[in-house]
This record gives structure tokens, sequence and C-alpha cells, in this order.
């Protein structure tokens, strides 16, 4: 072997080393025996895993976390759903506009989308927190709806519809008969993306946390600042190997990639 | 309501936006007919189907049914059947369920359901394909569900736009024979776009040609092919050799040309290359290009009147390039155009 044939190689292993080494460190620290967050651990045990189904701030924020991934992103797709469909069956005339101002949580950083909501929206309007994280979610999750679900309705002959209106079915009817079939699995990649985007979200929420009401990923760095205990190792390794289980049961069961 | 319109388009304006694509449409079908609408692209032919189908808001004028305005009646309600050229199938759903579709929005159920779409399928061949997806099935085989889907509906009006473009040359054949046979045991009103004039010819009972958005000519095959009654028509079903008249006299590229025989009256004369007699007669040519068609030779003249293409049996001597032909354009062979374009 030449140093050629070993470059692609050594580089391979350099980049998979760098993106899931620290989550392997993760890991590694959340079986630790310690008291301190450390790597490597000492010793091996099952106590910060066990510790973290008892703090009572992670189940409230979990909770609320929960709450918001599910219930903003499916307002996400109330609103997305409908929203892609006008973008990409009607030549309307401010398309290009709706799909910038749609997408711009995306582009636009979280910190500065959370302080504009804190600013121009929460506080001269009195609204609620919880109120306010879950339009947050629902925001940031709506350009992912729409990109994913429009993706997947591009694919989709329109003349499918007329040809069900022609069946006797009305326009509605030939939405729900005929398009929605057969964009389920865009509209489940649309669920996934958002559930995970929301799940990890922490700019936004830091800014619109308040009182008693956390996401998880808030709590966990304010608990972090009082206690350094291996239980918030634990509960990121919990929460990795959740989403990397959603992930493929979604690429098994609905070809995930193909959406996004 | 007349037996000779069951179907009658009257004074139809349709639009995009501000354009008119078809205007001041008249036609008149009668019930059992195959209609088939000729014309090159651009002229209004998926346009003026869309319109009797419901898919596009008339701008102006009426389309009747059956004795019933139509005209404002939404597409679902209208009991008229569109085959897409795309064949428009729905890909989440099985063959027989594609089939089972509107009769299920009919309300139909249970043996009834089953019985009508396995009815549906035999009819056009493809019982042994109703668990399939129509992504598993070749172009012949899902235009021919599209047409069973829109049949077991047993629409007033079946229309098919291109139904045979995409298929190659041999299924076209197969699927023209099948359409025929289909609308003579249904008794299927039908009407169904089509480019090919030969396609037109073989299947329609009448032949509607349209030209930028209006109607050129109706007839039945043989006074389409035969007596063409403008130069857009003759041009279309393959006379080669068209001229003006003017006065009793041909307009050529080479000025006025007196004819052999007594000039008929009409705007326009125009012969197919077949009629053009060869070695004889009081105009004289080049030969220019020369091509061979199996059982006939075509040969391309350079003459006073312009260029000119004549066609005769291959069994006959050829002729050179370059060679100095007689040839005659007989006034009493020639289709008379009442209109020129
Ligand atoms: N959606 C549309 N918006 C604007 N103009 C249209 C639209 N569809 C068709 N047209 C115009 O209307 C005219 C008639 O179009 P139509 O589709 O009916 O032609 P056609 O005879 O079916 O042609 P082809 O043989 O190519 O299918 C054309 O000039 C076309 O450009
Ligand atoms: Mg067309």
């Amino acid at each position: 072997m030449n140093a050629r044939s070993l470059f692609i190689p050594i580089t391979l292993v350099l980049v998979l080393g760098f993106l899931i080494g620290p989550f392997l460190i993760i890991v590694a620290a959340s079986f630790s025996a310690g008291e301190t967050l450390n790597f490597p651990p000492q010793g091996f045990s099952l106590r910060w895993i066990a510790k973290v189904f008892t703090v009572e701030s992670f189940q409230a924020s979990f909770a609320m976390s929960l709450f918001l991934a599910i219930g903003g992103t499916a307002a996400a797709l109330v609103l997305g759903i409908p929203a892609s469909y006008a973008l990409s069956r009607y030549k309307l005339p401010g398309a290009e506009i709706v799909r910038t101002v749609v997408s711009a949580p995306i582009i636009v950083p979280g910190i500065i989308v959370g302080l504009a909501l804190l600013r121009y929206i929460v506080v001269p309007f009195q609204v609620g927190i919880t109120l306010a994280l879950f339009v947050a979610h629902t925001a940031l999750v709506l350009p992912y709806a729409v990109r994913v679900v429009s993706a997947s309705l591009d694919n989709l002959r329109s003349d499918i519809e007329e040809a069900a209106v022609l069946l006797g079915s009305s326009r509605l009817g030939a939405f729900f008969r005929v398009v929605m079939p057969n964009i389920r699995g865009g509209i489940m990649s649309a669920f996934i993306l958002g559930f995970v985007t929301s799940f990890n979200q922490v700019p936004v929420s830091l800014f619109l946390s308040g009182p008693g009401v956390r996401t998880l990923p808030v709590d966990m760095i304010a608990y972090m600042e009082i206690v350094f205990d291996p239980s918030v190792a634990a509960l990121s390794s919990l929460l990795a190997f959740l989403s990397i289980g959603i992930v493929f049961a979604a690429e098994r069961f609905l070809g995930f990639s193909r959406y996004v | 309501m007349s037996d000779a319109s069951y179907l009658s388009l009257e004074k139809l304006t349709l639009a995009y936006g501000d354009t008119v694509a078809v205007a001041d449409l008249d036609l008149d079908i009668r019930k059992g007919e195959l209609i088939a609408l000729l014309g090159p692209s651009g002229c209004g032919k998926t346009t003026t189907m869309r319109a009797i189908a419901g898919l596009l808001p008339v701008k102006s004028g009426h389309v009747r049914l059956d004795g019933a305005d139509m005209t404002w009646v939404p597409a679902n309600k209208r009991a008229v059947g569109l085959v897409f050229q795309s064949y428009a199938l729905f890909p989440h759903l099985s063959v027989y369920e594609n089939v089972a579709f509107g009769l299920k929005l009919k309300g139909m159920r249970g043996a009834d359901l089953d019985a009508k779409v396995q009815a549906g399928l035999k009819s056009v061949g493809l019982s042994s394909f109703a668990n399939r997806k129509p992504a598993e099935l070749s172009g012949g085989q899902q235009q021919r569900v599209a047409l069973a889907r829109s049949m077991v509906m047993e629409p007033k009006v079946l229309l098919l736009d291109e139904p045979l473009s995409n298929l190659d040359a041999r299924l076209r054949l197969e699927m023209r024979t099948e359409l025929q046979r289909v609308q003579k045991e249904t008794g299927v009103t039908m009407i169904f776009v089509t480019h090919d004039q030969a396609e037109a010819l073989a299947l329609a009972d009448r032949i509607v040609v349209m030209k930028g958005g209006a109607i050129e000519q109706i007839g039945s095959p043989e006074d389409i092919y035969n007596r063409p009654v403008s130069s857009f028509v003759a041009d279309f079903v393959g006379f080669e050799n068209i001229f003006p008249l003017e006065g009793g006299r041909l307009r050529t590229s080479g000025g006025l040309i007196e004819l052999s025989g007594e000039a008929p009256s009409a705007a326009g004369l125009a012969w197919r290359p077949r009629m053009v007699t060869l070695g004889t007669g009081p105009f004289r040519g080049t030969v220019r290009g020369t091509s061979f068609a199996g059982d006939s030779r075509e040969y391309l003249l350079d003459t006073s009147l312009g260029p000119i293409k004549a066609e005769v049996e291959a069994g006959l001597s050829a002729h050179p390039l370059g060679a100095d032909l007689l040839f005659d354009l007989p006034a009493e062979k020639a289709a008379l155009l009442s209109k020129f374009s």
C-alpha cells in the first residue's frame, strides 16, 4: 500500500472519530461510578442512569419538551401542509416571498429569533411562557415542514386530483383521497425532522423559558451550572439512543432518507 | 334534444386569463359517435376536452349534454370520463382499487362492486393484474387500467386525450382496435384527441379538424381525406401540391398558369402526389429528388409552377436525377378548396 491509497481511509477514520468521538466519551462518562463528570470514567455503575429518572425537574422539562416537539410539529404540519399545497399547485403572485419568509427561521440564528420574540411579542403582549414556547417551536419547525412536504408534493402529478374529481370526488375529497396518501411518507419525515429539531432546540427556548417552565435542554444546562455529576451525560446518552432509534425505525418503515 | 345533438358545444369560448385559446366553437355530436379531434399542437384540443369535462370554466357559450345545460355543473357531477395522456392512475392504489375508486364514491359496495370491477378489468384483459400497483405495469397496461377506470363509471361521454401517443407502434395498433371494440360493445359516445391523421381516419365516425382555436372542417374520414375544404386541411391530410385559383388560373410562384382542362370554381386546388400525371401533359419539370417507398416512387420536380411532388407505381422504370419530364395537374382529379390561407 502506498501513501495515496492510505489517504482516504485515514481521512475517513479522522472524520468519523471527530463526529462520533465526543458522543462515545459522553456515553462512557454516563456509566461512571464517580461523583463528577469525568473522562476516563471511574469504575462502572448504572447509578447515574437511574438518577436521571429521579430528578423531578427533568421529568417536568422532559414533559414540556415532548409537548412542544409533538404539539409544535403537529401545528407546523397543520399550517405547513396547506401552505405547501398552495405553493406547489397554484402560481401564486408572491409565492417566492412566502417561501423565503417561511424559511427565515432556518436562516436567522436562533438567538435572534428568541430575542425578537421575547422583546416584541412576549413582553409587550404579556404572552404566557408555555404559549410563547409553543408558538416559537411551531415557527421553527414550519420551514422544515414546508420544505419536506413540498418536495413530496412536487413529485406527485397534479392530474391525479383531476382524475379523482372526474370519478365523482369533490376537490377537498380528492386532496384527502389521493394527495394525502401519496405524501404520507413526506409528512412522517417532516414530523420526525420537526420533532428532533424542536426537541434539540436551545437558543430560542433559552430566551423564552421562565420560572418553572423549561425545555429539557435548557433544564440540563441549568442543572449543570449547579450540580456537576454524570447524570447529564447519562441523560444525553439516553436521548441520543432514543433519536437514533426513531431515525432507524423511520428509515426502515418509511424510507426517510428519500425526503430529506 | 334531437338525436343529432347528444353533446353540443354552442359558441364556446375558452381562455387562459386574457389569452383566448378557443373562440366561438360550435359542435354537435350524436349519441354513440366516435369523434376524432385532429389538429396541430396548440390548436386547442386539450382545452376543449377540459371544458367538456368541467375542469376548465368556460368564458362564454354553453356545453349541453343529454338535454341538460352542463356549462356550470361541476366536474364531479357531469358523468363525463377523461382518460389522460399521462394515465393519471392513483399510485398508492392497486389496479383493482383504481377501478373501484369511482364506484365506491357512488356508494357501491360488496358483491355489486366486486362484480363491476371484475367485469371492467376483464374487458381490458387485466383480470390477473388486479393486485398490482400502477408502477408495476407497462405503459399499455396502465393505459388499459385508465380506460377501465373511466368505463366502469358508464360515462355519458368518454374523452381521451392522445390516448395512444405514449405507446410504441405495435401497441398503438393493438390499443386502437381495443378502443374501437370497447366503443362498439358499450356504445359510449367517445371523443379522442390525436395528432395522427392515420389514427383519426382509421378509428373515427367523424373527424373534427381544428386550427388556431376554431373548427376548420367536420366530416367523415372519407370527406376529410378526399374532400378537404381548405388548404390547411388539405396540407394536413397529405395533399402536397396546393395552389390558389384566380379567375380560372393557378397562382404559382411562376405566375398565373392556365390549367389543361376546364377550371372548376373554387378558391384553390390541391393534388396528392399520386394525382399528378407524369410523362404527358402541358407542363415540364426537372427531377430534383427521388425516393423509393416500397410499392411507389416519389419524385420532386423543379417546374415553372414551383416545386411539384409526384408519385408513381414503383414498377414503372425510374427517371434519373436531372431528367426532363412532362407532367399534368388534371383539374378533374383536384380537390376543390373553398378556403385558402
Ligand atoms: N395553462 C395554460 N395557461 C395558458 N395558456 C395555455 C394553458 N394551456 C394551454 N394554453 C394555450 O392554449 C392554447 C391551446 O392549448 P391546448 O393545450 O388546448 O392545445 P392542444 O391542441 O391540446 O395542443 P397539443 O397537441 O400540443 O396537446 C395554446 O396556445 C396554449 O399555449
Ligand atoms: Mg393537448
